[in-house]
């Protein structure tokens, strides 16, 4: 799963604008017509400092959510309600964490190292996707996660798997894969609540309440306010808009919640049926960023869990190092 | 911390405070080694990625957790990404391939043409 549209970027950008007065503007146009011409890039050719940047945070937070993601479902293996049920959590939450292994060596090829990634994510510097600052207080909640979040996540995965780094594709197209039978089994499991006795459907119906409100702000503020440009949708880094995937996956996935008699606690939200496009309640956008800054339900846990793994592994993983390694970064 | 987790481990763990961050040292996280696949006995390996690892044989056992849990898979190589000697990307014109050097190639040989003018020019032997 991932981060939707929003992707952090650092307040002070100075020094990025020293750097981009030294891309050297004849590569830059050759740099721009392989893009347009859909050829990817690889990791030992020129690219301006910008696109290196852009790439470097989209991947890393990508990452992370992979990491972090796996956190709220993780807590519900041990009380998943069956054998089928618990097998199928236990496969998603490895997956999840292997997509995190494959993004950061693709991020890596870009020059960050697996370690400053990591210190980025602990100090708070570097993002992850908000949605899971959120608990999943029941395992109707873990069915709304599986189904919906990576319903929206593949949405903007199968638009990022057409961009233009190569490395970033190659990961994605695996994950995509993967993805399926995420969603597949997460489909699943809604529909044994939703089709189930009352109380369960009162359970998934209560979780869905709660979710939606950060299922909507998944893919990031919207267009009018956003301010990612068109230059990263011209080098092929930002492939569709946010409220263009939000439309798609709403599109998409609301009448398979309608048919099996669920509601959204939005009476706002229709089909418009000239335009095409969906109309809904602006999400509280004063929310979103509190909830990226610090502010949300489990932040904390997050992050305090995350970085205990890393204290309590610290150990073995020195115990197993050998210093006089030769380091390198991934090739391709 | 006041634990308030829903995830009863979570409230288990003796969680540090998060103000206090932790730093990871660089090559704490192990060398990179690149991973080839093979589908089946007698197919090529293909390069898949990469994982990293203290040493190879930890390296093995990664790249089976990544590359090999689900489409089919017979065998996996691992070797370090600091071994790979590749030539560099901006040599790329050496391979490009010029036109006239079809006498590297199957097609640059047409035998047929002269075959069939052969057959075609030869007396045909009488009717017994």
């Amino acid at each position: 799963m991932y981060g939707g549209g929003y992707i952090f970027d650092e307040p002070n950008k100075k020094q990025l604008r020293e750097e981009q007065q030294h891309d050297d503007p004849e590569k830059l146009a050759i740099f721009e017509a392989r893009i347009s011409k859909g050829e990817k890039i690889e990791p030992g050719d020129w690219m301006p400092a910008e696109y290196r940047r852009q790439l470097t945070r989209l991947i890393e937070q990508h990452a992370h959510s992979e990491i972090i993601g796996a956190l709220p479902e993780g807590t519900w293996i041990t009380r998943a309600p069956g054998f089928k049920r618990k097998l199928a959590l236990i496969a998603k939450v490895q997956d999840e964490i292997g997509h995190g292994q494959l993004l950061y060596n693709a991020a890596e090829t870009l020059g960050k190292s697996r370690e400053a990634m990591i210190n980025d994510l602990l100090s708070g510097k570097s993002k992850y996707s908000n949605v899971f600052n959120y608990p999943a207080k029941t395992w109707a909640d873990v069915t709304v996660i599986g189904f919906l979040i990576d319903a929206a996540a593949i949405v903007n995965q199968v638009a990022n798997a057409k961009g233009s780094y190569g490395p970033y594709c190659r990961a994605l197209e695996r994950i995509c894969y993967e993805e399926s039978f995420h969603l597949k089994q997460g489909h699943d499991a809604l529909i044994s609540l939703a089709t189930g006795t009352p109380m369960q459907k009162a359970m998934l119906q209560d979780a869905l309440n709660r979710w939606w409100q950060p299922i909507m702000h998944f893919f990031g503020p919207p267009d009018k306010v956003s301010q990612h440009s068109e230059k990263l949708m011209q080098w092929r880094v930002k492939m569709a808009s946010n409220d263009e995937m939000r439309n798609q996956f709403l599109d998409t996935y609301v009448p398979k919640l309608w048919e099996l008699g669920l509601t959204l606690p939005d009476p706002l939200l229709h089909k418009n049926i000239e335009t095409g496009r969906w109309e809904y309640t602006d999400p509280d956008w004063d929310l979103f960023f509190k909830v990226i800054n610090g502010g949300g339900p489990c932040n904390q846990e997050r992050l305090q869990v995350r970085r205990w793994a890393e204290e309590e592994g610290r150990w073995v993983r020195k115990a197993l190092m050998n210093p006089k390694e030769r380091r390198a970064l991934p090739v391709a | 911390m006041s634990n308030q987790s829903y995830d009863p481990r979570v409230n288990r763990l003796k969680l540090g405070n998060a103000d206090d961050p932790i730093k990871v040292e660089e090559g704490e996280n192990w060398n990179v080694y690149e991973v080839f696949h093979q589908e089946k006995r007698g197919a090529h390996h293909e390069h898949v990625g990469c994982v990293h690892a203290p040493d190879p044989q930890l390296a093995l056992v990664f790249a089976k957790e990544q590359f090999g849990r689900r489409k089919k898979c017979v065998n996996l190589w691992v070797v370090r990404s600091a071994d790979i000697l590749a030539f560099d990307l901006e040599d790329e014109d050496m391979f490009a391939n010029n036109l006239e050097k079809t006498y590297r190639d199957a097609s640059g040989f047409k035998v047929m043409d002269k075959i069939n003018k052969f057959k075609g020019e030869a007396v045909k032997p009488p009717k017994a």
